[in-house]
């Protein structure tokens, strides 16, 4: 069947549709520095004297969404709201398309712009929206799907958190390891490691560690 | 040979790869049985890492079984034996080494310009892992070469203990144990843990293991901070709870003695000035680290208490609150895990039945399946904390 008409015609990967997004987002701080460095340069272009300060809000707008988009994981709702934004523009344009603008032409311009740009804000949200909805590890076989769905009983501590409370204390923290002497604690007027103070003078200049002798094997 | 293959931030396929050969007489090739995806290589995955190159095959954690030996290693290793790879490689002999620490060897990176470049000295070389620490190849893969294998190991027991138990004294169980350890862990102490990914809950466990009075750990995936609470901590949720009232009622208003940053630098919070200032940072490049979670740690930490860094972080951090570190006089503490340093105590805790680091782990797959499963890791979904792949 051709897919020329289909739905599905225009879809595109996901890992393109991130790729998509990540232009739009450049395009979009780019395009809002323009409009807030230089309203009156595009509003002369436009016959929209007068709307400059519009302009330089919809830049502000254009530089939000955009490093929304870039600096985001999840970036489609900042499409989308690019596309809302989308709209407004056309909306904004739309009133200064008519005969009595002699710039007229230029605003047509801008419109097929913006509905191009519009175009592809839409495929990358759909592209991004279908990864979303499949979820990833939603589409994954059984053998891949996690083996427990609530982690309360994975203590990890086969004797159980109580019973393991303390178990290491035979550890002895390397002298390297050790806080500052000034800021350990202190215990009955005195600091709480004078015993492993006694024990590392005692070992004088000996190394912090040995070294395995053939890694720990 | 099968393995995981590094083509361009979040392209990551499965591919055949040449055979690793023995290149030295200290290497030797290892058959990887299991290996796993850690939180660093989403890192990588994600692109925030520099020094990834086309082909570069992915993976830190591994451990399988020696299959050759080249005629430096074999005084330490035979065909046959059962090995954990650490993730640092590490010569044993020089200076940095002979001190126990093994994660800044000085031999082991063969790309110690680069690494000097941006560094300022070089770091141990590690797997899998950019060729700023020498763009050795991965354990994600059907083999693994090992460079100065006869100190780069962890020979293991055959046959009491399963692969799960056994694989992450490679990285995520030394590595939580360090991070509690460089915080000199005292019977009176309360650890706020921020992250419970891995590294998290690994550190978790080491702090009750160690004694201290209390644990914290602030997450905001709810089966995460459960799988936390099911080994001793106290959850905070930051997306629900206030971190600063909550640590602040938990300590009696003097904060956390320690602090663990075991998020790194893609933290995720998402309703703070300060993050979304690190946001757009980042996404026009003026800032490659995102470091919300050391400004929170700086600032809640009691005075003359410790900040323990073991999450990555790659490069530049903004804002980061120097005079508040310096007026309270913290400690910070950080660094690569000296795996090796830690293994032999650590394999014996696994054997006495102490720990059971099997408990991470949520996922289980082939090979072939890694490439999506580390979507699935990145983006937390369907309940993904931990990740073990059967080559």
């Amino acid at each position: 069947m051709s897919r020329s008409l289909s739905r599905h015609a225009y879809d595109l990967p996901p890992h393109r549709g991130r790729q998509l997004a990540q232009g739009l987002g450049w395009f979009s701080i780019g395009l809002g520095l323009a409009e807030i460095l230089a309203p009156h340069a595009l509003t002369r272009a436009l016959g929209m004297r007068g709307a400059e300060p519009l302009v330089q809000a919809y830049g502000v707008r254009e530089v939000v969404t955009g490093l929304g988009i870039l600096g985001s994981d999840q970036p489609r709702p900042w499409l989308v709201g690019r596309l809302a934004g989308d709209g407004l523009d056309v909306a904004t344009l739309a009133t200064a398309y008519h005969d009595g603008n002699p710039r007229r032409g230029s605003v047509g311009l801008a419109l097929a712009m913006v509905a191009g740009v519009a175009v592809l804000d839409f495929l990358a949200t759909e592209a991004l929206g279908r990864d979303e909805r499949r979820g990833g590890a939603a589409a994954l076989p059984d053998a891949r799907r996690r083996m427990f769905a609530d982690y309360r009983g994975r203590s990890g501590l086969p004797r159980g958190v109580q019973a393991s409370r303390g178990a290491a204390r035979d550890f002895e923290v390397p002298r390297d390891f050790r806080a500052p002497e000034a800021m350990r604690p202190w215990r009955d007027g005195k600091p709480a490691n004078d015993a492993a103070v006694a024990s590392v003078a005692a070992a004088g200049s000996k190394p912090a560690t040995a070294v395995p002798a053939s890694g720990a094997g | 040979m099968k393995a995981l293959v590094w083509n361009k931030p979040k392209d990551i396929r499965c591919e055949e790869v040449p055979d690793p050969r023995i290149e030295d007489p200290r290497d030797a090739i290892i058959k990887v049985s299991s290996c796993a995806i850690c939180g660093s290589d989403l890192h990588l995955y994600d692109g925030f890492m520099p020094g990834m190159e086309k082909g570069d095959v992915m993976g830190h954690e591994c451990m399988g079984e020696v299959v050759e030996v080249g005629s430096g290693a074999k005084h330490a290793l035979k065909v046959g034996d059962r090995v954990v790879i650490p993730f640092t490689i590490f010569c044993g002999q020089c200076d940095q080494c002979r001190r126990g620490n093994f994660s800044v060897c000085e031999r082991s990176n063969r790309n110690k310009d680069v690494s000097a470049k941006v560094f300022g000295h070089a770091t141990a070389g590690l797997f899998g892992y950019t060729h700023l620490t020498g763009g050795y190849a991965g354990g994600q893969a059907e083999y693994i070469r090992v460079p100065f294998a006869d100190t780069t190991h962890i020979k293991v027991p055959k046959g009491t203990l399963t692969d799960e138990q056994l694989l992450f004294l490679s990285d995520i169980f030394p590595t939580g144990w360090q991070a509690v350890v460089q915080c000199d862990p005292q019977p009176e102490d309360t650890v706020a843990i921020w992250g419970a990914g891995p590294v998290g809950q690994m550190a978790i466990r080491s702090a009750i293991l160690l004694g201290v009075k209390q644990v914290i750990c602030i997450d905001r995936v709810p089966e995460r901070l459960a799988m936390a609470e099911a080994g001793g901590a106290i959850p905070i949720n930051f997306e629900t709870e206030s971190v600063l009232e909550r640590l602040s009622d938990l300590t009696g208003g003097k904060g956390p003695e320690k602090c663990i940053d075991s998020v790194g630098m893609e933290a995720h919070a998402t309703a703070t000035l300060d993050a979304m200032y690190d946001r757009a940072k980042q996404a026009v490049m003026l800032e490659s680290d995102r470091p919300h979670v050391l400004r929170e740690m700086a600032y809640v930490c009691r005075p003359a208490g410790t900040l323990s860094v073991p999450g990555v972080y790659g490069g530049l951090i903004d804002k980061f609150p120097f005079g508040m570190v310096m007026n309270k006089g913290l400690t910070i503490r950080t660094g690569q895990t000296h795996v090796n340093r830690w293994s032999d105590d650590l394999l014996r805790r696994i054997e006495e039945g102490q720990i059971d680091p099997s408990f991470v782990i949520t996922h289980t797959a082939s090979l072939a399946e890694g490439p999506d499963l580390y979507k699935t890791f990145r983006d937390k979904k369907d309940g993904c904390i931990k990740v073990v792949l059967k080559p």
